[in-house]
């Protein structure tokens, strides 16, 4: 069963918690074709920049080109891999150093299409999806993040 | 037409707002580029791209669509 909702929001405001994600993976079980999960964490990185520390992102959207460009990767995704199911969460607003702010899930019968698929999956929503970063500085100054 | 558009993040911050609206006769992304560079002068030394409802466009394309966003580089994740 594949499990494809149409078009629903990937944001949470704040950091996504180990609680939700210990949660997402309890919900897995009753899945039981499942044979392998895999999971990719984005986690905000106190970046030393030129001598100052960055103590959180402040994440901002297009939120209606983000959830349908979300949706099109979900979408492609499928069609390539041989998934079970697969989640994707992005923080808005502020999250600090040290918390998640991306929670990447993938599901399938056999394990080597997840490390495919997470891969891909991570790489596309880095490249595709208009979400804004400003760093913020432990001194309340800003710059605002590039993915590289 | 109306064209309805979207400033975000550190274009946001040049621009002091995050929509607006204006009156516009051009015929090009490029056109319509020209005013706001006139407008926010320091918007010509920045990096963005164009989405036209909801897509990315090229400067070379023709407006077709009302809503217009520039989107400053990607950082998700």
């Amino acid at each position: 069963m594949k499990d494809k909702k149409p078009m629903k929001s990937v944001f949470k405001e704040g950091a996504i918690t180990s609680e939700f994600i210990g949660n997402s993976i309890y919900k897995h079980q009753t899945k039981t074709s499942i044979g392998a999960h895999n999971i990719f964490l984005g986690q905000v990185r106190a970046d030393d920049i030129d001598g100052k520390i960055v103590s959180a992102i402040e994440y901002t959207a297009y939120e209606d080109m983000a959830n349908q460009k979300f949706h099109e990767i979900r979408e492609s995704a499928f069609e390539k891999f041989e998934l079970t199911c697969m989640h994707i969460y992005h923080s808005l607003g502020t999250v600090k150093a040290g918390e998640i702010c991306l929670f990447v899930f993938v599901s399938s019968p056999r394990r080597k299409v997840v490390f495919e698929a997470l891969e891909y999956i991570v790489e596309a929503i880095k490249a595709d999806v208009p979400v804004f970063g400003k760093e913020i500085f432990e001194d309340e100054s800003h710059q605002w993040k590039v993915n590289s | 037409m109306h064209i309805n558009i979207k400033y975000f993040g550190q274009i946001a911050e040049i621009t002091q707002k995050e929509a607006e609206t204006l009156e516009f006769s051009g015929n090009l992304v490029s056109d319509l580029l020209e005013v706001l560079n006139s407008k926010y002068e320091n918007l010509k030394n920045k990096d963005f791209k164009v989405a036209q409802n909801q897509e990315l466009v090229s400067f070379e394309t023709e407006l077709s669509g009302q809503d217009i966003a520039l989107l400053p580089p990607f950082a998700g994740g």
